[in-house]
């Protein structure tokens, strides 16, 4: 095989950086976003073309399997998840990618005496180990294989500091003397670092750090991109450390939280405040046919739905209950709140999925002035983004968080599965109130219910 | 490549990086997250190329490894982001612009 000249090599890889700046750019807009997936998919293609065509390489048919093997585990997996479990799955891609610059740094690690390029290695490693051992442990959040609550334990903030002190040392040393035992030590402590950072994150605040980690990455590849003197890398590793840093603020933002306070909230203290005080105050309970008798003689009815509708794969009929309604002369609209779901915008994918029609979705600044008028909130399989815990009690751990004031409405419903707290742990005082009225079940059960109840109205 | 080319190119890729997210609506930020996510898989490159030159057997299964996870990122992250895409079919790619009118309450003109 011949060998591309340099000259060349370097025009296509600018061709995919290219490709990966229209690509954030297209993505950035509803109308063009798919197009720019495509784009940025292309500008990969090219950008992993010109790499076999550029340099002779040894190892050729392994490469080429090794290939395969990966897109023969992502590729299925990808196109099968569950749209509620995608948060999981783009945190698992973001950290396996943080996993394979850090090994990428480890191996060139011994190609060079430039003290210089051996610190690009170092971050390279730590930042990667850091991503990697952060998103397995927001997979296993989402999952909820562990907690989703802050987990913390006494000393916590010492032994922080001791790792990341260690992590300083290890790469101070491997930047001196290139030890693959510092190395070594380097990555262990990476792996600790990462998992000390996340696990005191609140199970509400997981997406924020997807996103921070997914900035990571980017940087991690950056900077392997000085390693191996390979532009592409640099820029493109750049792009989405800039992109990303940008995203995550105004994420944390549209939640009404700072990034500083989502990573470290936890160590302040005062924020399990209300986890354990599950009550067993009353509530009132109703049935599917009085549900359906409020919903279908109202003038006003607004759907808020949360992670518990996904979960249950309810999109579909709540979607159909809102057409049997506005065929009664029902004025029905959804609220969407910006984190509904597990991830910003999650909800949206799922309601589009259903073929809600995107002119009935309203979001949060919208519909909050339009709660007044509304003479039914039917909130289904969500919780925590309704809780006006966020509005009036400051040591609650989603306090200043924006909600939706369902609590503004003339009466509200909760379709729910249980009296469990939401995602955040935390309890919900509206459940309480006497103007809302709970109907226990799957989220999907439930409508199904209440719409067969509507049809014979 | 020397240092302040480097600096260069890093300084313009992070004004860059800044500029194309900046306005971006929250109904796309699970998507775009995603899409960046799949970007930064193109460490695949970097992968190859150390593969490509791994002699020592240890060395080349690590390398190998790393072109697996990479490849993962990479293919995957960009599947995952078109079945997301895939469900803002044409008819939901309104402007956001035309939430606003629709206060007057009637939301249901344009039939199904």
């Amino acid at each position: 095989m011949s060998v591309l000249p340099a000259a060349w090599t370097a025009l296509l890889y600018l061709v995919a950086a290219v490709c990966f700046i229209l690509a954030l750019k297209g993505l950035s807009s509803p109308r063009t976003a798919r197009r720019g997936n495509a784009i940025g998919a292309a500008g990969a293609a090219v950008a992993v073309a010109t790499v076999f065509l550029s340099a002779r390489l040894e190892n050729m048919p392994l490469i080429l399997a090794a290939i395969a093997v990966g897109a023969a585990l992502a590729v299925p997996v990808a196109r099968r998840v569950q749209m509620t479990q995608m948060p999981q799955l783009v945190a698992l891609f973001n950290g396996v990618g943080g996993g394979a610059a850090a090994l990428v740094a480890v191996l060139e690690l011994g190609h060079s005496e430039d003290p210089w390029v051996r610190l690009a290695v170092v971050f390279t490693m730590l930042v990667g180990a850091v991503s990697f051992a952060g998103s397995a442990v927001t997979v296993g959040k989402l999952q909820e294989l562990i907690s989703t609550r802050p987990l913390l334990f006494r000393g916590m903030p010492a032994v922080m500091v001791l790792v990341l002190a260690g992590a300083l040392t290890a790469g101070g040393m491997v930047v001196l003397t290139g030890s693959a035992a510092w190395a070594g030590a380097l990555l262990v402590l990476g792996l600790a670092a990462g998992l000390l950072l996340v696990l005191p994150v609140g199970g509400a605040d997981v997406p924020i750090v997807i996103s921070l980690l997914n900035a990571f990455t980017g940087l991690a590849v950056a900077a392997s991109g000085i390693v191996l003197g390979n532009v592409l890398l640099l820029v493109a590793g750049t792009l989405v450390g800039a992109s990303g840093t940008i995203l995550t603020k105004v994420m944390a933002s549209a939640m009404g939280r700072g990034v500083a306070g989502i990573m470290f909230g936890a160590f302040r203290g005062g924020s399990t405040a209300g986890s354990t005080t599950l009550s067993d105050r009353p509530v009132r309970s109703s049935s599917a046919e009085d549900v359906a008798v409020q919903l279908g003689y109202a003038q006003r009815v607004v759907i808020v739905p949360g992670y518990g509708l996904a979960v249950a794969q309810g999109q579909h009929t709540v979607a159909e209950l809102a057409t049997a309604l506005a065929a009664r002369g029902v004025d029905v609209v959804f609220a969407i709140h910006p984190v509904a779901g597990r991830m910003p915008g999650h909800m949206n994918v799922l309601l589009a999925e259903a073929n809600v029609p995107y002119e009935s979705l309203r979001e949060l600044d919208e519909v909050n002035p339009e709660f007044a008028n509304t003479d039914i909130a039917l909130v289904v399989g969500a919780n925590d983004v309704v809780n006006p815990a966020a509005k009036s009690s400051p040591g609650s751990p989603i306090f200043g968080m924006p909600i939706l004031e369902v609590v503004q409405a003339q009466q509200v419903v909760f379709l729910k599965r249980s009296m469990r707290p939401g995602f955040a742990g935390i309890e919900n005082e509206l459940l309480h109130d006497p103007k809302t009225t709970l109907l226990f079940g799957d989220a999907k059960d439930s409508l199904s219910k209440v719409l067969g109840a509507v049809k014979i109205l | 490549m020397d240092a302040v080319t480097l600096l260069t190119v890093v300084v313009l890729a992070v004004f860059v990086g800044f500029e194309v997210v900046s306005k971006v609506t929250s109904k796309l930020h699970t998507p775009l997250m995603s899409g960046a996510n799949a970007i930064h898989g193109i460490i695949l490159v970097g992968a190859v190329i150390v593969a490509g030159q791994a002699g020592d057997p240890w060395l080349l299964a690590v390398a190998l490894l790393a072109v697996v996870l990479a490849t993962a990122n990479l293919v995957g992250g960009f599947v995952v982001t078109d079945r997301m895409l895939e469900m803002f079919g044409p008819r939901k790619a309104a402007r956001p612009g035309e939430a606003e009118r629709a206060g007057s309450g009637r939301t249901r003109e344009d039939g199904q």
